[in-house]
């Protein structure tokens, strides 16, 4: 690694110094980048095509669900009506595609890789990422892992048809004996691939904020974005190895004899959902964390107050970090757990409360006495905190091991993780998009349709999975593509908000297409006073190579002010 | 440039040495995760969780009969086959009533109805799962492979006692009854059945 930063080092400099700004031609700019600001807007790009896809797979299961009986799935089967396994295998396949699509290359890219790699540099007066072309084998890694998942929908499952219909989680001995075809293998893959791409990613990061700091940046001084991304980089760097193992363990379960998850051999397939949760529940911070930090900034800013408690703030994540690794199980309450087993599990996530709770008293704190001003990232990072709050609720009664055993695997539990997820991190990824918007593309997107995105948004997505808590209350169990006469009302709503959410993402293209065509200029710092962060120094967009002589953050510069005293 | 140049080499060195760090800690967890294998297996022996039955020695029974429990226990007995096992395979009692602590002896039979010697295993829990921690086998023939040749019917025995520490087990001490059970399944010849399984087969539908 070492040769990479000193072969690096005087072509940045020679750079600056003869010709300002020099780009490389697109070819090399765009597909060999070391800048990670190109590669940040990369993985954007990545995650809004992979959303776009993933939310088209979520369109065809609300379209289905909106009505009892099989309408038209048999069609994406290739199939006959009267085939209702191969539907059935469709479903599953729909599913499969729609959560590892939104978890692995929407999310995670989104979050991590693009507005992680675009601003935590940024923020902490630092050139570049510490491992420039690491970065790129990152993002490519993704978007290889992307298409071995795509790949997948291609190729025999099992016996019924194309693709891997066995849920985001894969659970053994469903993943394993269960579907045979090579499609579980690729999608396999694609899990070793983004995990692989996603690991030197932490990697990055973790070198990147703990060496890279401009002088006098310190820990404490830190940006809470940046912290969130750090404590997100150790989820990562501790979880996804974890994940590989067990996916690997499936690997030769299915391909070379092996025994791990087969019972038939000494082994035991609920191995699996231990070593899947306890991956998969860091798993879960890893993709709200970075949202959290993202809602910070923006609440600060548009509160113009520094943020309340920054220690607090920043410590939370910490130990919701910490505490996210010791409550795996509360995934399994249903595998046969003993009572005590259950207890424990109970509080220890509901110890998670604490700081989440911390974090949100903490922004309506910051939000106290401000001079708050309603412009559209703070629009929706108040829908995120409303949403993630009732999320939240719903999870603290999912905690409980008694009462999970009457809603596990039903539609509450759907309705739970979408306000977390869809909701949650999706909020905070618009929120975070419009408030660095006029910064990576130094165009200023339309006020008026940033807000109509956020009303149609909110409305669609509370319409969608609102309904779906009624439907689990009364045990409408998940993964299954029909259902009795019983639950059709609470499904049609659900699915008529599914096409008004639909509209509202017509909306959010509308305004990018307005930004690049007609949008105004966008200033160095376009939201005054409250912004105080480094990336608001720099020109909108920022220089191709910034800070090549490092801003140092004084002693009279706290947590909240980064800005020179002379700007 | 001197003291603020961008990437200097102290830098570069210094995040080679985090890079490499941050990337041992991502193989040590990887190293955890096929650790948690055989770690698994070793707790769920120890602790009987997920109703793992204990082994216990002749010496070790006979301690447990003389404590002299008066408490009696039912026992079910259960049988089943993996979907791709041709034997047929019972218990010969379905219930059995024993005293705590004192060693009782129960048979399963197992008949090899097809034209071919076949080598099975059994894998077995009990139910509730708080009781495996008190089942003690002292002989099973769930402990070896087994090889029935065509047509050839055996009774296989089981050698057991319950300890008499579950009646101090508040969590279990009220339970009448415990079902053993057992699963035989084609004993594991690595490649050959990892190669049919690659195939689709017939009985997925």
């Amino acid at each position: 690694m070492a040769t990479t930063a000193d072969n690096f080092a005087p072509a940045a400099d020679t750079h600056a110094h003869d010709h300002h700004d020099h780009k490389p031609n697109f070819f090399a700019r765009w597909f060999m980048s070391t800048n990670h600001k190109d590669i940040g807007s990369l993985y954007l790009i990545f995650a809004i095509v992979a959303g776009i896809i993933g939310g088209a797979m979520s369109g065809v299961m609300r379209m289905e669900l909106m009505e009892p009986g099989i309408q038209y799935l048999w069609w994406f089967a290739g199939s006959s009506p009267e085939d209702i396994s191969a539907a059935g295998h469709m479903w599953n396949v729909f599913i499969t595609g729609h959560g590892l699509i939104m978890v692995f290359f929407m999310v995670m890219p989104a979050m991590i890789g693009g507005f992680g790699n675009w601003f935590v540099p940024l923020m902490i007066g630092a050139p570049d990422m510490a491992f420039p072309r690491m970065n790129n084998i990152s993002f490519w890694l993704t978007v290889v892992g992307f298409l071995s998942l795509l790949f997948s929908l291609f190729v025999p499952g099992n016996s019924i048809g194309n693709g891997a219909g066995v849920g985001w989680t894969v659970y053994a001995p469903l993943s394993t004996t269960g579907a045979p075809g090579p499609a579980v293998d690729f999608a396999i893959f694609s899990l070793h691939l983004a995990g692989a791409g996603s690991i030197l990613g932490a990697t990055n990061f973790i070198t990147t904020i703990f060496n890279m700091r401009a002088p006098g940046m310190t820990l404490h001084k830190m940006p809470l974005f940046v912290w969130s991304v750090l404590v997100t980089a150790f989820l990562l760097l501790l979880a996804l190895p974890v994940l590989a193992a067990a996916i690997t363990m499936l690997l030769t379960d299915r391909n070379f004899g092996t025994t791990f998850f087969d019972p038939a051999g000494g082994g035991d397939p609920i191995l699996y959902q231990h070593l899947f949760w306890f991956f998969g529940h860091p798993e879960v911070y890893i993709m709200i964390l970075p949202g959290f930090g993202m809602i910070s900034q923006i609440i600060a800013t548009f509160s113009r107050k520094p943020v309340f408690g920054y220690l607090g703030m920043a410590y939370a994540m910490v130990a919701i970090g910490v505490v996210g690794f010791i409550v795996w199980a509360h995934h399994m309450y249903t595998v046969g757990l003993d009572v005590n087993t259950k207890m424990y599990f109970t509080a220890a996530t509901m110890v998670i409360a604490v700081p989440t709770g911390v974090k949100i008293f903490s922004w309506i704190a910051t939000m106290w006495g401000g001079s708050m001003e309603l412009k559209s990232p703070m629009v929706w990072a108040l829908g995120f905190i409303f949403l993630f709050t009732v999320g939240g609720v719903t999870g603290v009664v999912l905690a409980n091991g008694g009462i999970d055993d009457n809603l596990h695997d039903t539609y509450y539990v759907v309705a739970h993780f979408h306000y977390v997820l869809s909701m949650g991190a999706v909020f905070s990824l618009f929120a975070g998009f419009y408030y660095w918007f006029p910064k990576m593309s130094g165009r200023m997107h339309s006020e008026f349709l940033s807000h109509l995105h956020f009303w149609v948004f909110f409305i669609g997505v509370n319409v969608i999975f609102f309904p779906q808590h009624f439907l689990g209350m009364n045990g409408m169990p998940r993964r299954y593509p029909d259902y009795p006469e019983a639950f059709a009302f609470w499904n049609y709503i659900s699915s008529i908000g599914y096409m008004i959410m639909a509209a509202s993402m017509l909306i959010f293209f509308v305004n990018l297409a307005y930004a690049f065509l007609a949008g105004k200029k966008a200033a160095n710092n376009p939201w005054g006073e409250g912004a105080t962060t480094l990336e608001w120094t720099l020109t909108s967009p920022p220089p191709f190579h910034q800070f090549e002589t490092l801003p140092v953050i004084e002693d009279h510069h706290d947590y909240h002010d980064h800005r020179p005293a002379t700007a | 440039m001197s003291a603020t140049t961008a990437f200097d080499q102290e830098t570069a060195r210094k995040n080679a040495q985090t890079g490499m760090i941050a990337i041992l800690g991502a193989l040590a967890m990887l190293g955890l995760g096929y650790a948690a294998v055989p770690l698994y297996d070793l707790f769920c022996r120890v602790t009987g969780f997920g109703g793992t039955t204990q082994v216990a020695t002749q010496a070790e029974a006979n301690a447990a009969a003389s404590v002299g429990a008066t408490r009696d226990i039912s026992i079910r007995f259960d049988a089943s086959l993996a979907r791709d096992m041709p034997w047929a395979f019972e218990p010969t009692q379905s219930t059995d009533k024993v005293r705590i602590g004192q060693r009782d002896i129960a048979t399963y039979v197992a008949r090899n109805d097809t034209g071919k010697p076949i080598t099975g295993t059994a894998t077995f829990n009990v139910e509730p799962w708080q009781a495996g921690a008190y089942f003690n086998k002292i002989q099973c023939f769930c402990f070896t492979e087994q090889t029935l040749q065509p047509g050839q019917e055996v009774t296989m025995p089981v050698l057991y006692y319950i300890d008499p520490a579950i009646l101090e087990d508040d969590t279990i001490a009220d339970i009448e009854q415990i079902t053993l059970s057992y699963t035989f399944h084609r004993a594991k010849e690595p490649v050959v059945s990892g190669l049919d399984r690659s195939k689709p087969s017939s009985d997925a539908s």
